[in-house]
Order: structure tokens, then sequence, then C-alpha cells
């Protein structure tokens, strides 16, 4: 139980002093997780309401495929994605191995069906005439599923918060792909990794205080963006 | 009615879903300002044909021509949405405030910030609303938001205005009130108006014309009184319902009664009317007494009128006798009281009924 | 109604300009090095002091891929590393002789020791041959923990049990963690069994184990450390150039005094011991 305490102790000593490697990490952390969160919702929020609002044959198979995408293992993400990124891989040649993009990367491929299914369901729980009544309204195509992706705000969000929660705290694909290198690709959970292995447990313990921080700082403006729509 | 051609013609427009023809309709016009209501039981094809007159889904044969032009798939599409405004059962209101609910369809339309403040108080002030304008649209009761549904389609003006009943998940006072509204309203903008409802009363209030429909098909369309007194067949006729319609005007009043003209006679009834009011009464078979010789046969009934007997179907338990006395009326009579007075088609009867069974529907305007 | 969409372009902006740094352009591929050596290696934090002198000495950016023994010569035969620092002499030798390695160099050399608990209860403390010390702890059926991950250390455990003629594959008191050389020890000092371990990381984690060394200085538990060049011949895409910089300079006069004095002021007492130059054969206390 102490060695909580002393990685709490650690924990506040490491973010009152700016330690500059450790300030380093968490940043990075944010970065990659962020850019990886936004390029899934770009993709995910898209693509889950066009098939939300779609017919076709062979849809339910697509949507199963989704829904089993979001519980894909992200260590075998990560294992697919180095094996892509190899220097014999076909895509060796961008030679993004073992960089932040390979982890932006193989994050965004994790987080990007997280984001899609909820979407899709979001979009399908809405009441059934509420697109014809937008159409009905005047709405080109695009406004309506600006408005419909509006009127879903609430689990659209909670879709947003969970790609981003499945990410910042992963670490079998981000260790294969981008290989912990110090100072470049280290981020808060590869280095917790690190460091447990090495026996450094109250650094460990730090190091995952300063990610649950940050996780709960982000979360905490997502959710006030969710919640906030109280009208006078 | 004047020379312009019909705002909305239909010519045979067949929609099918599924594999079935739910919807088959050689031909159709509505004039424009005119009321039409559909009416028709669940499954009849009302909402397609509303959806397919709005655009919103596409016919699998025929066409429709809006104000004489044809009504193709593209490109005037989104043109044509935003000149023909819809309302579903469900208000479908967005969740943000009343403002911005009826402000969406200017929104969409680009419209700026100063002018759309401007034409959302004037709805919200047409439908009575005003102070809720910054409420949540999840604040606010089924009539009120049934109400904004209806402030938020008109704010766009609309050419033709379809609705799918739109009162029919409101309880029977807050149906009345938003119906008592949205007539004058109607009446006001004469915004031509397609409205499906289940209830024989409301379009018989609100409409210049009635459709039956059923299988996706229109049995009969014309004026309610027509329909209703007139039914082409034995489903419409078990739709429309069994009162005599007769429409009228308010010549005298008396207290709590009074007497309308209808087609040139006077009858009289009870009820809460202004002076030249146009008013329609609803008789039931069952309040109508027969009798050959008026002195014989006294009763309390104030209406009395003597009239042939136009035709006579028996239906069982009773029989139906058509007659004529000065307007169409319908009486109901057992067999035995048919030996009785012995009653022919051709016999001169005389028909009478009490002041105090006449169903009053008050009438704005239109035509019955 | 205006203010929300202020705050909102402001918190994008926000989050843009945070999340620009990340897109590091992909540097120069021939800038890159990439090293595969041993989590040992790297916990070891030499590579953190030498790293730095040589980047900055050459321009090159190195990419340390620590994993074990067994994945960095996978690595090697892949053609996925440029330079390799590992320690394990029988599958080196293998690797050159298939052709993957070339230019194997001798740089360094630490040993392994045997801990264990306090109370020795296969009493081998004092064993001079690390053979013999197994022995006895196979025959007391006294707990010992492996890595099990086919690391340096691992490879050399094995090497021990062979030479000491005994299988513990099975048994009930051999227990494989498979996790690193740090953690396998805080579970040997938990659960109060033997364990071998490289001096390096035990200094390192001393002061939070209850165990003592119980085992040390023979010639079978020296680990020696050698950098070898991926083959070019067999992959052309890899970094030739930057290996052979990185190798040479692993053997530098320079870098040896490095490797000589690192570890002293922290631990008393030095945690790798320069070789360059010499033959392997020759090692030994």
């Amino acid at each position: 139980m102490d060695l909580i305490f002393e990685g709490i102790l650690k924990a506040f000593h490491l973010l009152i002093t700016f330690d500059p490697e450790v300030m380093g990490i968490t940043l990075l952390s944010l970065q990659v997780s962020g850019t990886a969160t936004l390029i899934s919702l770009l993709i995910g929020i898209s693509t889950g309401t066009g098939i939300a609002l779609a017919e076709f044959p062979g849809r339910r198979f697509v949507v199963s495929l989704i829904n089993t995408g979001m519980g894909l293992p992200p260590v075998v993400v990560g294992l697919f994605v180095t094996i892509f990124l190899w220097r014999s891989g076909p895509l060796g040649f961008l030679g993004i191995l073992y960089t932040p993009t390979a982890m932006i990367l193989a994050q965004a491929v994790i987080a990007t069906p997280i984001v899609m299914g909820i979407t899709l369901a979001a979009i399908q729980a809405l009441p059934k005439n509420l697109r014809l009544q937008i159409l009905a309204l005047g709405a080109t195509r695009l406004q309506m599923v600006w408005i419909l992706i509006k009127e879903a705000k609430l689990p659209l969000l909670a879709g947003v918060m969970a790609g981003f929660g499945g990410v910042i705290s992963e670490v079998g694909a981000s260790i294969m792909v981008g290989g912990n290198i110090r100072g470049y690709s280290r981020v808060l959970t590869t280095a917790t990794v690190m460091e447990t292995s090495r026996g450094n447990f109250d650094i460990a313990i730090a190091l995952g205080i300063i990610l649950l921080l940050l996780a709960f700082l982000i979360n905490l403006i997502l959710t006030q963006i969710q919640q906030r729509e109280r009208p006078r | 009615m004047n020379g312009s051609p019909p705002i909305l013609e239909v010519k045979d427009l067949q929609v099918i879903k599924a594999g079935s023809l739910v919807l088959d309709i050689p031909a159709l016009m509505v004039e424009e300002g005119e009321i039409l209501s559909l009416i028709g039981p669940n499954g009849a094809g009302k909402t397609t044909l509303l959806q397919t007159l709005a655009r919103l889904t596409k016919p699998s044969a025929g066409e429709f021509f809006f104000k004489g032009q044809k009504a193709s798939p593209n490109p005037s599409e989104l043109e044509y949405r935003r000149r023909v405004a819809m309302v579903f059962q469900e208000p479908l209101l967005f969740d943000t405030t009343v403002f911005e609910n009826v402000a969406s369809g200017l929104k969409i339309r680009g419209m700026q910030r100063p002018e759309i403040r401007k034409i959302v108080a004037e709805n919200l002030e047409q439908f009575g609303i005003s102070h809720l304008l910054y409420r949540s649209a999840r604040k606010i009761s089924g009539g009120e938001a049934q109400r904004v549904a209806l402030a938020r389609a008109f704010a766009t003006r609309p050419e033709v205005l379809l609705l799918d009943e739109p009162f029919s998940s409101l309880d029977p006072p807050t149906r009345e009130s938003l119906l008592a509204d949205l007539e004058s309203i109607l009446r006001q903008t004469k915004t031509t108006t397609l409205m499906a409802t289940h209830d024989r009363m409301e379009a018989l209030r609100l409409s210049d014309r009635v459709a039956v429909m059923n299988q996706g098909r229109i049995l009969q369309v014309g004026p309610p009184a027509e329909v209703m007194n007139q039914p082409l067949d034995e489903f419409v006729a078990s739709f429309v319902g069994v009162e005599t319609i007769l429409p009228g005007r308010v010549i005298k009043k008396n207290g709590g009664s009074f007497v309308a003209s209808i087609m040139g006679h006077e009858v009289e009834a009870v009820g809460e009317v202004e002076l030249g009011e146009s008013v329609v009464f609803c008789i039931r078979p069952e309040n109508v007494t027969l009798a050959v010789h008026p002195s014989k046969e006294s009763s309390s009934a104030r209406n009395v009128f003597p009239g042939k007997i136009v035709k006579i179907i028996p239906l069982g338990l009773y029989h139906k006798v058509q007659l004529h006395c000065g307007f169409p009326l319908v009486a109901y009579v057992t067999g035995h009281s048919l030996e009785n007075l012995a009653l022919t088609e051709g016999q001169e009867v005389v028909a009478s009924f009490k002041a105090t069974s006449i169903h009053v529907v008050r009438k704005k305007g239109g035509r019955v | 109604m205006r203010r929300i969409y202020k705050i909102q372009i402001l918190v994008s902006a926000i989050i843009c300009v945070l999340l620009i740094p990340a897109w590091t352009p992909v540097q120069a591929q021939q800038k890159n090095i990439i090293l595969a050596t041993t989590t040992s290696t790297q916990d070891s934090g030499l590579l953190d002091v030498l790293l730095p002198i040589f980047e900055k000495k050459t321009g090159y950016f190195v990419k340390t891929i620590a994993v074990g023994s067994g994945q960095a010569m996978t690595m090697g035969q892949k053609g996925e590393a440029d330079v390799l620092l590992v320690h394990s002499p029988t599958a080196e030798k293998k690797f050159v002789a298939e052709g993957y390695g070339v230019n194997r160099r001798l740089v360094m050399h630490n040993d392994y020791i045997v801990v264990g608990p306090a109370g020795d209860p296969a009493k081998i403390k004092g064993t001079k041959a690390t053979t013999e010390a197994f022995k006895k702890i196979a025959s007391a059926g006294a707990l010992f923990l492996s890595r099990g991950d086919n690391s340096g250390t691992h490879s050399k455990e094995k090497d021990v049990w062979k030479a000491s003629g005994i299988n513990p594959e099975g048994q009930k008191w051999y227990q494989q963690t498979g996790l690193g050389m740090g953690q396998t020890l805080n579970v040997a000092s938990e659960k109060n069994g033997y364990t071998l371990a490289d001096r390096g990381t035990y200094l390192a984690l001393k002061k939070n184990l209850q165990s003592n060394i119980l085992a040390e200085g023979d010639a079978i538990l020296l680990n020696i450390y050698h950098v070898i060049e991926v083959n070019p011949a067999k992959w052309p895409k890899v970094n030739a150039a930057g290996a052979k910089a990185f190798a040479d300079f692993m053997i530098s006069k320079e870098t040896q005094e490095i490797i000589k004095t690192f570890g002293v002021d922290k631990f008393g007492s030095p945690l790798f011991f320069p070789d360059a130059g010499k033959k392997e054969e020759e090692l030994g206390k």
C-alpha cells in the first residue's frame, strides 16, 4: 500500500516540477491519441451515419462486422499494422515503423470501429420519421445528415469518449508499432510498462496516475460539451 | 373554380412497397387554396400518398404535376421540397429551444438572423405560443409541441401543406383548441392543404373536399356532405358514418336555440352560434321519426317536414329509408313500424326530429 | 447562441495547435538506424548515456527497439533492424554462420549472479561452480524462477541447466514468469525463490529486494555483448553505413572508456567491463 502512496507522491513531484521527460511523454500521449481519435471521428461518424441511413443487400453483415470491430484486441491490431509497415511489408516503403505516425495509424484503426458502431446505433435510435421531417423542411441531404448528427449528440459524444478512452489507455499496439523510443515514441502507457518491467514501481504508478488525470481532464471537457444544452 | 390549373394533379400514380401495390391513384386534382381530407382505415395509403406528394417517397409508376409542371426526379426536387411542407403525427421536434425549432426551416434556406427572428415571432404568435420562445422543446406539453411543429411548417410559407393525422396523438380538449386555431389560420392564409385523418368530424369541419381511401385507392372524393350522404359503396358508407349531413346558415337566434336555413327550409337546433354563421347539421337516422298522417302522431319535435320516400333498403333488423323533404334525409325504421305504417317507395310521409337531437358543427368557411 | 460557436471554434483551434507537432515528418531514411537490443541492456541505462553522444557526433537518429534476444535476432534475420547489440553467443554464432550478420565484434561483458532468499534452503552459498549450485537447487526442490522469455538471461540459464545435466521443465519447483528481469527479481524476492539475474539489474533494484547474491564469479556466468551489423547483401534496404557507424562507435576508445566507468557513482562498482579488441575466449576472472 505504501507503494501506491509513494507513487502518488512521485506523481505530484513530477507534475509540480514539470519534469521535462514526463511532460514530453504526456504531451506525446495526448498528441498521438488525440490525432487518432480525430481521424476515427472523421471516418467513423461519416461512415456510421451513412450505413445507418442506407439500405443495401448485406447490410446486416456489414453491421455485425463493425460491431465485432468494436472489440478488436488492440495487440492484434498492433501485430497486423507492424507486419504491414515492416520494410518487407506492403507499406514498408513509407518507412513509418517505430514512429509516432505509426502509432497514430494503429490507434486510429482501433478507435474507428468503436466510433462507427456507436454512431450507427445512435443514428438508428432516432425517431423513424425524423429524417423525413427534416427533408420535408427543405433540407439538402447534407443538411439532413448534419441535423441528424446534432440530434444524436448525446450518444455520439459518448462514442467519442469511448474511442478516445480506448486509445489513450492502449499499450500493446503502441509498443509494437512505436518501439517505445525515448523522447520520440514513448507515451504514458508504454513508459508505464517499461518502468514496471524494470521494477520501478513508484515511477510506474506515478505515470499511471498522470495518465488517469489526463484521461479525466479530457473526458471532463467532452462531458461538458455533451451535457451542455440547457437553454434558458 | 377559376381558370388556373389545379395546384396538384396526379396521373396514374402507383407506389409499390415490399412487392405489393400500396398506392394506386389513376387521377386526383387538388385546387389551389382548398383543404382536402383523406380519410380511411390504417394501411389505406393515406401516409403513402402524402409522402409521395411531399416527394419523400418515389412513385413506382405514374407522375404528378405541381402547378402544371411535371414533378420529375431531379433537379427540382430540393426546390419542390422547399415549397411544400409536411407535418407528421408526432411533433418530431429538435432537441433545442422552441425558437430554434421554428427557425430550422428558415436556417436551412440560409435566411439571415434578423429576418428569421421576425418570422419566428409572427408564427409563434399565430399559434398562440409566443410565451414558449426560449423554452426547451423537451419541456412542453403534447399540444404545445404539435403547435410548434405546425408553426415550424408554416414559417416556411409553404404553397402546399401536408398533414398526416396531426391531431390523433392529442387528447380531445387539446385537439379541439388546436383544430379551431388551425382552421382559422388555414382559411386566413388560403394555404392548400391535404390532411389525413381518422376523425370524420374533423374532416367534415375542416375540409372543402373529402377523399375516402382504402387499400391504396381513392373510392370517393367530393364535398363532405356529398360523400357522407351519398356514399358510392358499402365500404365508404360504413366508413363515413350514418348521419345525414345538412349544410346551412344561421338566420335566427333565440336564447339557447336557433334556426338555420337548410336549402330554403327552416330547421331548428340547439347550440352556441352567431347569426349568419355557416353550420352543418348532422342527424342520426334513428332520431328521425316517420308518420303518415301528421295530425295523428304528435310529438314534441319542432322540426316537422312533409316529404316523399325515395328508397327503402332492408338492413336486417331495421330498414333504411331515404326520403326527400325539401332536403335529403335518412331514417331508420323497424320492420314492425314499416308494416304498421305500410311504407312504400314513393309514398308521402311526414318526417320529424327533435331540435336537441341535431349534432351541430360550426364551419368557418369553405364548402360543405 | 453565437457564444457557443465561438467557444467550440476556440477549443478546436487549441486542439489543432496541440496536435500539429505529432505529425512529425518522416525523417530521411538514411538518417535513421534501427538498433535491436535487449530489454536488460536498455534497462541498464547505458544506452541512455551513449546514444546522445553518438547522435550528436554523427547526426544519426537511433531507434532503439528493446525486445528479447530471440526477437532481436529474428528482426535481424528479416532485415527489419540495421544493427544488433545482443548477448547470446550461441545464437549469435548461428546468426552469422547463416549469413544474416556481418562484423560480429566484442563490445563488453558483465556477469550474471544467482540470487536467492537469505535463508538459502538449498545451501548453495559458497559453491564455486554454478552447475553445482543448480544441482543443489534441483535436489532440494527449492523454488526457482525463470524468465522463460527467450531473452539472453533465459538462454544463459538454459545453458547452465544443460551443463548441469538437469532438465527443470515441468518440475514443480521450476516456475516461468515470462516477465522482464526487474519483474522476475521482484517475484523471486516476494516468493523467496532463486533466480538467475544480471548484476546490473539486481544492483539497480537491490534496495527493494529481499534476495541476496548467493553465487557469482563462475566463467559460465559471463554475459558477453557483441555488436553485429545486419548483412546488407541479404537485405539491401538496411542502413549499412549507419550500422557500421554505430558498431564502430561502440568499440571506439572513447566509448569504451565511458563503459568502463558507467554505474560506478551510482552502485559503487561498474555495471559493464569493456572488451573491445579482445578475443572472447580470453574473458573470465
